[in-house]
């Protein structure tokens, strides 16, 4: 069967205008995806319909909110294939997902000389908590280098394992190249040496079916909105015993068992890790956006973005000046590029005069960009509601641009 | 040599004969970069760099019977169109006439809508650092 994408693209009211005069081709994908109208329609719903706080409320309104709430974490559960629903914590987004983890299981669990490993390809956010936490604790950042084709080098990852790694905190597939890691050896030889796995599954969510169990990673992170889902929201997976092990993130309300002036006893997980009213709105609507993504099929989307990615490499690749950047083997659906003689802004603005929405710059991965000597790259990330004629589009505007200085 | 004012209505006259075609808008803001003189290499450093623009910009000013004169360079083609019509409204001028400089051909060519929101802080930025060595030299001449 073929992929429906007609039937697709009229799910999401934002890509039918005009901008600068010319139809819109919506290429910023790895930064946040666009939403289904089901997604619009359920954020509507609640506010029109159901808005009340959840858990302990004694009236309809209550009780109705609370279990839309509760149905998104099981719908996130076995979209993840976790054990159990209680693994999922919803959070402000991958970022914060990452930072509940350093400030909680870092704090109680890494001490001084302990080391923390994670890789050139990862964006910030999966930098800077940790650099934090190592300053607090006189503990080590360790950094799998890359090779040029922007792959671990997993034999110097080996390496750098030893008794004193207490974490691995590595990107399952990198936002300005599109590499996907080899997590799951990852995880199995950090475990061999007693260390914790951490994900970041920001990017690969959306493109690759994920199973919690079967990768075995301790925790994983992500972003609703970069999965077709409200903005403002994200998930922490992370498995019973090493949740139930951590302490608390934030006080306040949802998270305690009892609260006298004397002590507080903590609530249960996914609770102890939630406190405070949560976006209660934008978690009922990201269960329509991963039942967008089911019903659609991972595996099928899977193979229309790899059909994408491989017709953009194949048409540009022939541009003279073209410069592809991150030619991993195993990739999303990123193209991250530079023209000769060009930057990449001056680039991003004249694909933006044709209609055409990709991002340049760093990416967030200042080191990685760094390591390849770049100042940055024009990404374009392609995602469900792409076509080949939009492909067709970027590679013309593409060769006029690389024209102005490849005569 | 024409006022201030002058250089900025013929920018915006310019400017609409383009008319509402972003592509060409931005073509030629890239091929105005050309008419920069070249920035001397030795100018090329840290300590002359705008802080808050996203691309590099080095600017450096000198003054030269009274007048400021102006040289700047950057590493994009478009910010460097966008130097070279501050540079042509601004150069060759008493610091008086830069300080009091009221810039609104930069709105008024919609600069905001070429070059989005984080770029248009950029050029503030720039404007500001011109401005203030005006100022550095207006201080220098009355001492």
């Amino acid at each position: 069967m073929s992929f429906p994408i007609e039937q697709i693209r009229q799910m999401f009211p934002v890509l039918h205008q005009e901008v600068h005069g010319k139809p819109l081709i919506y290429f910023d994908n790895a930064a946040t995806t666009q939403k289904p109208q089901s997604v619009i329609n359920s954020l509507e719903g609640y506010y029109l319909h159901d808005n009340a706080n959840i858990h302990r409320g004694a009236h309809a309104l209550a009780d109705r909110a609370t279990r839309y709430f509760e149905d998104t974490r099981e719908t996130v559960q076995k979209f993840l294939n976790a054990k159990e629903s209680a693994e999922i914590i919803f959070t402000k987004g991958t970022t914060e997902s990452i930072n509940l983890v350093a400030y909680t299981f870092g704090r109680k669990f890494i001490q001084t000389g302990d080391e923390i490993i994670i890789s050139t390809l990862e964006h910030h956010s999966n930098i800077v908590p940790w650099q934090m936490l190592c300053e607090e604790k006189g503990a080590i950042l360790k950094v799998i280098p890359i090779n040029d084709a922007g792959e671990i080098i997993y034999e110097e990852f080996e390496k750098l394992l030893s008794p004193k790694t207490k974490l691995v905190s590595v990107v399952h597939a990198s936002n300005a190249l599109g590499t996907i890691n080899p997590v799951k050896k990852i995880i199995y030889s950090a475990h061999a040496v007693g260390a914790k796995v951490l994900l970041d599954g920001a990017q690969s969510t959306s493109h690759l079916e994920i199973d919690v169990q079967d990768l075995d990673c301790d925790f994983m992170a992500l972003s609703a909105h970069k999965l077709y889902g409200p903005t403002g929201l994200g998930v922490l997976y992370g498995k019973r015993e090493v949740l139930e092990a951590m302490p608390p993130f934030q006080g306040g309300g949802e998270m305690i068992k009892e609260v006298t002036f004397e002590k507080t006893t903590y609530n249960e997980i996914p609770f102890k890790f939630e406190a405070g009213t949560p976006n209660i709105g934008d978690v009922i609507a990201f269960k329509y956006a991963i039942d967008f993504i089911n019903e659609t099929s991972k595996s099928a989307i899977k193979e229309h973005e790899e059909g994408l990615l491989s017709y953009a490499n194949e048409l540009l690749g022939s541009i003279k000046g073209f410069i592809p950047v991150g030619t991993a083997k195993e990739k999303v659906s990123v193209l991250s590029f530079n023209i000769n003689g060009m930057h990449p802004f001056d680039v991003g603005v004249m694909l933006d005069a044709k209609g055409i929405a990709v991002r340049t710059g760093h990416h967030c991965t200042q080191p990685l960009m760094k390591r390849l000597g770049l100042e940055g790259t024009v990404r374009a990330s392609f995602a469900v509601y792409n076509s080949k004629s939009e492909i067709e589009k970027l590679a013309e505007g593409v060769a006029q641009i690389a024209r102005i200085k490849n005569k | 040599m024409s006022s201030i004012q002058e250089v900025q209505e013929e920018i915006i006259s310019e400017f609409e004969i383009l008319g509402d075609d972003k592509e060409s808008t931005i073509f030629y803001i890239m091929e105005l970069g050309g008419n920069l003189e070249s920035f001397p290499e030795n100018e090329r450093v840290e300590e002359n760099i705008i802080k808050g623009c996203q691309s590099k910009v080095w600017l450096v000013a000198d003054s030269k019977d009274g007048k400021v004169h102006y040289q700047a360079d950057s590493n994009t083609d478009i910010t460097k169109g966008l130097i070279s019509l501050l540079i042509r409204v601004l150069n060759d001028r008493t610091p008086q006439e830069i300080i009091s400089a009221e810039l609104d051909f930069i709105h008024k060519i919609g600069m905001g809508g070429i070059i989005g929101s984080q770029r248009s802080n950029g050029l503030a930025a720039m404007i500001k650092q011109m401005k203030l060595y005006a100022l550095a030299l207006q201080a220098k001449q009355s001492v």
